[in-house]
Parts: structure tokens; C-alpha cells; sequence
């Protein structure tokens, strides 16, 4: 990269990117190797359909149903996709659950493998070279940085995706939530309590957590 | 390479996590254009997704840091294409195509997206699993000149198997588009203290996915 590449305004930067996408995708369309259509179903498919409320809809799921985390936590792909009224998801999902005594963290320290058919696309923060290098190693540090501190004793495990299985945390469901709707209790999973950067929100102050 | 700047587990110096409120799903949209180039292509079967993946580490180390995470993709998908001899570099340059396309084996469809599907990488298994839950393993100390899913700071290390995850495609093999060679794949848990020296938290545990070969009995 030239010495001076962080001069650049943002603005131009940007279009510099696009000329150079457009003009792939250019290429890639008048040879034959792509269909504009499928790409475009492609593109609204990851805007409109898959996001975070499909992992909160299976927490909540196992947060009233017992048999269902109980299988959700052997086989997460097979569980959810045997369950009327959540959305398939791809093979080789792993649900990890949180518990008082073992915090959850999910990262990939070699390139940013995260579970999109549960979660959608990474945040920025997950793909980033400071996320991706120290929650191996400083995964306390990591998390007073997403505001989040555990009682003490709780221990850590970090989950490095090396391979192609994706996981997915299970937080404690929120105190105060009992006879809760499996409907109320998803609006309070966050994404960042299935990668275990964050906690559920709390029933009191639903907008105070991320 | 492996021992290349995408391996970042252990590593100092990029400072605090840059979190972004109420971030969009995408930051432009030539983004949403290279997913969907992504994804078509991948589905021409020319490469693996290892094989992108060693593309993209391949980037030198400098931009690699510097380039956001979907321009990487669109240089590694660049090289892909002049790599496997579907686009040339004039055409890159001249922004169209200069010469008709040849022809693929498989293309993406509209028919293809709407019905979805999920890749498996899951494949028959060759032989038994060497190792089963409880065990007590020891990561090999290797450095292929080629692709690797062993992070670094997991190389040479003592760790227990936690879970035996099936029989996978082999990353290491194929990425060099030396076929799927499928591997047992284990969960592999370590205690912070073995991967970061004696004065790590001791409240920290590490597992990485690891095939077979990664792994000595220990």
C-alpha cells in the first residue's frame, strides 16, 4: 500500500471500491459465469431473511422448552431443523450453553468463520484484527471492552472456529422473566449474547443492552 | 503460506475493539455485490472454500491489514478468477470482458438460490477415529508452506479431546485442490496456562476444531 493510503477520504475510497467490484462483476456477467438474478435473490436473501432474530428464536425455544435445549445442545443443526416453526440452518451448527460457573466465547482467530444462518453477517468488530487476536488470549480484556464483566470464579472457554462448525452460545435466560412468551422472552437474545461478547437484556431496561 | 499475517490468535498491538452501534448490515453496496459474486462463483465448484481462503491469505501481509474485510474478498475472488484462467488480468484492467467466457460445469441459477441448500462437510470416513472423548492429545509442531487450519499459537501443545466431530473435508488438502481427504475432526480444549505460559488466567480455557492430522496421542 502506498505510505500515504490513509490520506484518502472516506468518499473516494469508497468509489474506488466500487469501480473495481462493478467492474468484476461486469466481467463475470459477460463471459456467462454468473446469472444477475441469482446474484440480486443472493443479495436480498442476506438483507431481508437471515439475521439474529432466527438464533433468538431458537434461545427462546430452549429457554421454555427443556427437551428442546436438551437436543439443541446434542445436535443443534438436527435439533432446530426438526422443529416446526424455526428456520433451517446450515450443517455442523454447535449450540455452547452458558452456565453460572463457564462463560461462552465464540471468535475465529484465522479469518472470521461465524455462524451466518443463525446470526447473519458478522459485525466489523468480529471479522477486525483486535477481536480476532486477543479473545484467545485476553478474553477478559475483550469483554469489559463490549461492557461486560462476570462474577468472579466464572471461567472462560473460547471457541476458535478452525473448522466448518459454527457455534452458537446459549445465555441464561434473563431472572425476572418467568411466564414469559417464547416471543417476549427472543426480543430479549442480542446477537452479541449468541457470540458471547454480550449478556441477554434484562427484562427491567430492555434497551440498555446492545 | 500458513505461518502468514491471517493468523492473528495471540497476537499484540491492534488495540481496543472497535464496536460500531446499531451497525448496518452492510457499509456500501458494492459489498452486497461481492457476497453475491462470492457465492456464485464458489457454486462453479472450480475452487474449494479453503482453496479462496488460501487466496486471501496469500494477499501480503500489509494489505491484508489495511483492505476492509469484503475488499479482501473481492481481491481474493480477482485472483481466483485469473488464477483458475476465467478472466484475464487485461480484462481486470480494461473493466470487461475482452474475450467470450469458457465453459463451467456448474453455474449458479435463480432456481438454485431460492431452493437454498446446506453444504456438508461432512464425508465417509476412511478409517475409525484414533481418538475418543477424554483423551489426552498433543498438537503437531508444523509449518506447511501451504494452507493449514492449526493456528499457531496451538502448535505443540497439550490439550484433551472434547468431542469428536465427525469425519470432515481435510482444509490442508483441499485448498491445494488435492481432493477432500476427509479427516476425523475433534474438539480439542486447552487450558489457558498451556497456551499462554504460567502467568495467564487460569479461568481460561481454549478449544480449536482439529483434524487428525494436527494430533499425537499424548
Amino acid at each position: 500500500m502506498p505510505a500515504d493510503d490513509h490520506t484518502h477520504d472516506h468518499g473516494s475510497e469508497l468509489s474506488e471500491m466500487q469501480l473495481r467490484v462493478h467492474a468484476l462483476e461486469t466481467i463475470l456477467t459477460e463471459k456467462g459465469y454468473v446469472d444477475p438474478a441469482a446474484l440480486d435473490q443472493i443479495v436480498e436473501n442476506v438483507e431481508t431473511k437471515i439475521g439474529p432474530h432466527i438464533g433468538a428464536r431458537i434461545i427462546a425455544r430452549a429457554w421454555v422448552d427443556p427437551e428442546f435445549k436438551q437436543r439443541l445442545l446434542a445436535d443443534a443443526t438436527k435439533a432446530v431443523n426438526s422443529t416446526a416453526g424455526l428456520d433451517p440452518v446450515s450443517n455442523h451448527l454447535i449450540a455452547v450453553e452458558n452456565t453460572p460457573q463457564t462463560h461462552n466465547v465464540v471468535v475465529c482467530t484465522l479469518c472470521s468463520c461465524y455462524p451466518w444462518a443463525v446470526l447473519g453477517l458478522p459485525p466489523v468488530w468480529y471479522k477486525s484484527a483486535p477481536y480476532r487476536s486477543r479473545a484467545v488470549i485476553d478474553p477478559k480484556g475483550v469483554l469489559a471492552e463490549f461492557g461486560v464483566s462476570l462474577p468472579s470464579g466464572t471461567a472462560i472457554r473460547i471457541w476458535d472456529s478452525t473448522a466448518e462448525t459454527r457455534f452458537l452460545v446459549v445465555p441464561m435466560r434473563p431472572a425476572g422473566t418467568e411466564g414469559w412468551s417464547e416471543e417476549a422472552l427472543a426480543t430479549l437474545v442480542t446477537r452479541d449474547s449468541m457470540v458471547g461478547t454480550g449478556l441477554p437484556k434484562s427484562p427491567e431496561k430492555p434497551e440498555a443492552a446492545r | 503460506m500458513t505461518n502468514s499475517i491471517h493468523d492473528l490468535g495471540g497476537m499484540h498491538g491492534f488495540g481496543p475493539v472497535e464496536i460500531e452501534p446499531d451497525e448496518p448490515r452492510f457499509h456500501a453496496d458494492w459489498e452486497k455485490r461481492v457476497v453475491a459474486m462470492m457465492r456464485g462463483m464458489g457454486a462453479t465448484g472450480l475452487w474449494t472454500l479453503d482453496g479462496f481462503r488460501a487466496s486471501m491469505e496469500n494477499l501480503p501481509p500489509v494489505t491484508y491489514l489495511s483492505v476492509s474485510y469484503f475488499e479482501r474478498w473481492c481481491r481474493g475472488l480477482e485472483r481466483q478468477v485469473v488464477a483458475h484462467g476465467l478472466v484475464g488480468e487485461d480484462e481486470l484492467t480494461a473493466g470487461r470482458a475482452l474475450r467470450p467466457g469458457i465453459r463451467l460445469n456448474r453455474k449458479l441459477t435463480l432456481d438454485d438460490v431460492n431452493k437454498g441448500g446446506m453444504a456438508t462437510f461432512e464425508r465417509r470416513a476412511p478409517a475409525p477415529a484414533r481418538f475418543k472423548a477424554g483423551d489426552s492429545v498433543r498438537t503437531r509442531n508444523i509449518n506447511p508452506a501451504t494452507h493449514t487450519r492449526l493456528p499457531r499459537y496451538a502448535r505443540g501443545k497439550f490439550g484433551t479431546i472434547e468431542a469428536v466431530r465427525g469425519c470432515h473435508v481435510f482444509p490442508d488438502s483441499a485448498a491445494l485442490g488435492a481432493g477432500d481427504n476427509p479427516q476425523w475432526l475433534y474438539a480439542v480444549v486447552f487450558a489457558g496456562r498451556e497456551l499462554w505460559g504460567e502467568e495467564a488466567d487460569p479461568s481460561i480455557k481454549v478449544s480449536i476444531e482439529a483434524f487428525e492430522p494436527y494430533l499425537t496421542a499424548a
